[in-house]
Formats: structure tokens, sequence, C-alpha cells
């Protein structure tokens, strides 16, 4: 897979309510589509988004065909403990992307 | 002496206005999309420039140098270009855009395989290049050589063509500001190229936007890099000359 962009706010303070926006590099091919040749162009989505916050799901998303290329989600999480945020990405073929952010909260 | 201050006020107020008439395409998106656009994590453009950034830092073909290895950091280099583009190529004694100034780059001095025109690479290249160039007054070069090429682009932008028999003009100039169906008109202003269209789901260049618009009138479309694309693009550029660079900007 390719690139994501985080935004996720470097401190924060505790039980504040803090918003997480990602942007995920992703073509999202419906597998309903033809391409040149008259054949089907194989399906290729991002099926789970999961985002987890020192181990714990805070957030978590399935993806269906009808979502668009380079999906965006935006959630929010209270700022409970410094640590990291795991985001991860599952594709139909099963392959996973994986980034981490760090937040501090005071 | 009234009369003179009149006429005095209208000659320094007729080039303002004249110049605040001239919108971006952004002013006639709704305030979610321009959101998108504003928002650097949210604009879907950004990735592309990110691509785009990993590409100049990495090494290509024969000569095994990458764009940085000559042109330096991007963001010094690179600020300001894609400002004066298309330029005149001294080599092939022709028009050139930026695009094609990346691919000529690519083939002859790093020794590299060309890259495809609205490909991948090559858009997150020029989004890249076009990215340092960002709020930055567009600045068409003043090459006398290109007057010709220029020329010929505005007579393309006025010239009816394809079975619905329209030009460019009559949608751009006479009807801006109205609707095509539900979508608004814009006035054809090239201001943030390449860019990410909704529509598309991908980024895209303006010679892109020239086929889609051609193909909606019935005509044949302009060739990618062809001399005719150049003119176009060398005439719309020349026409928003002053306004601001918005590369990647986003498009519904």
């Amino acid at each position: 897979m390719a690139r994501a962009l985080i935004n996720v706010p470097q401190k924060a303070k505790r039980g504040e309510i803090i918003e997480i926006k990602t942007l995920m590099s992703h073509p999202m091919e419906t597998g309903f589509r033809t391409g040149l040749d008259g054949q089907l162009v194989p399906r290729d989505i991002i099926e789970q988004f999961v985002c987890t916050y020192n181990g714990e799901v805070v957030f978590s998303a399935h993806l269906y065909p009808a979502i668009t290329a380079n999906p965006f989600l935006s959630f929010t999480t209270i700022a409970a403990d410094s640590g990291t945020l795991v985001f991860s990405w599952t594709d139909n073929k099963g392959e996973t992307q994986v980034q981490t952010a760090s937040i501090q909260v005071e | 002496m009234n009369r003179l201050l009149v006429i005095l006020l209208v000659c320094v107020a007729l080039p303002a206005s004249a110049q605040d008439a001239r919108k971006s395409g952004f002013a006639f998106m709704g305030p979610d999309t321009q959101a998108m656009q504003t928002d650097d994590l949210a604009n879907p453009g950004m990735l592309s420039v990110l691509e785009g950034e990993a590409l100049w830092n990495a090494k290509a073909g024969t000569s095994q140098k990458s764009c940085a290895a000559c042109h330096g950091d991007a963001p010094q280099s690179m600020k300001g270009v894609a400002t004066r583009y298309p330029a005149f190529d001294d080599t092939t004694q022709a028009p050139l855009d930026l695009a094609g100034r990346i691919l000529q780059c690519r083939t002859e001095r790093q020794g590299a395989l060309a890259f495809q025109r609205e490909g991948r690479e090559l858009l997150a290249l020029t989004s890249y290049v076009g990215h340092q160039s960002r709020n930055m007054t567009i600045a068409p070069s003043q090459d006398t050589r290109l007057a010709a090429a220029r020329a010929q682009g505005a007579a393309l932008y006025s010239t009816r063509v394809g079975q619905l028999n329209f030009s460019c003009a009559q949608c751009h100039d006479d009807n801006a500001g109205g609707h095509l169906g539900a979508a608004p008109i814009p006035q054809a202003h090239p201001t943030g190229y390449p860019l990410y269209r909704l529509e598309w789901q991908s980024l895209g260049s303006l010679q892109r936007r020239f086929r889609n618009c051609l193909s909606g009138m019935r005509a044949e479309p302009i060739p990618a890099g062809s001399a005719d694309a150049i003119a176009l693009e060398l005439f719309l550029m020349d026409r928003a000359a002053g306004m601001k660079l918005e590369t990647p900007a986003v498009r519904p």
C-alpha cells in the first residue's frame, strides 16, 4: 500500500477531547469497473481501519466498495495518557499497513 | 476640473476592477470543498506532493542521479518555477510545459525511462514542483518566441469545435458564473494544476481537463503534450497572469 497523512495533536490536556484526522492514499478500486481491455479491474479496497490508543481500540471502521479513493477519516477520542496511537489499514488481499503517532498528555 | 477628476478615477479604477472580475475556480466551490483544499491534512493532492518529494530524492536512470543531485532542495530551487511555465525550450525550439520539462530532464539528463503522461509518477513530480510556487503570482515567460504559440492558443480558445459546435470562450467567458446542469461554470483560470478532482478521484493535469471538456463538446480531444495543448496552456496561463497559484488544488 502507499502513504498516509495523519494529524494528531502533539500535546493535550488530560480529559480533553482530541480530533484525529487520517488521509490514506489508496485507489479503492471497486472491482465492478472494466478496464480498457474490457475485462473487470480486480477489486482493491481497504476493508478495515483500526486505531488503537495505548493498545485499546478507540475507533474502527469497515470500508466498502462505494467509498471514495484516498479515504479521509476523522474521529475524536479523549486524551487519557501519554503514549502512542497505532493506525492500521487492512486491504482485501489481507495486507496491513501500520503507522504510529505519539501524543503527550499533561 | 471635476470631469478630469472623474476621468482620472475611472482610469485608475478600471484595471483594478478588471482584475477583480477574475476569480479562481476556488471561488465557485462549496465551503466543504474549499476547506478540503486549504487543510493540507485533508487535501488528497498532498499525498501526491509527498510522493513527488520521494521521487525528487530518488536516484534514477543510467546517471544514477536524483533530481536533488543537480537541483538541490526543491523548496529553494523550484520556488516560482511553475509560475512561468510553459516556457520556450532552446533544444527543441518549441514551447514546453512543466511536465514536458520534467520528462526531458528525466530522459536526457538522468538517462531514465520516460514517465507516462498523466501517469502517477509524472503527476506526483509535477505537483511537487508546482507546490513550491503555491501562493505566488502567475508570471508568464516574456520570451517573444512564445508569441506565435500564445496566439495559436488564443485562436483555439475561441474557435467553435465538435458536434455541439462550442468554443471554450462561449462557456468560460460568456457564461462563466452560470451553470451547466448542476455544475457551476468557472472562468477557466488554470491556477491549481495538477489538481485533485473529486469526480476523477485522482490528481489530473490541465491537459486532462482540456480532453475532458473537449469530449463533453463531442470534439476530438487534444493529445497530451501536443503543440496545440501547450499553446492553449500558454494562452490560459497568460490570461491568468497575476493570479495566485494553488497547486495542488481540489475541485469538484
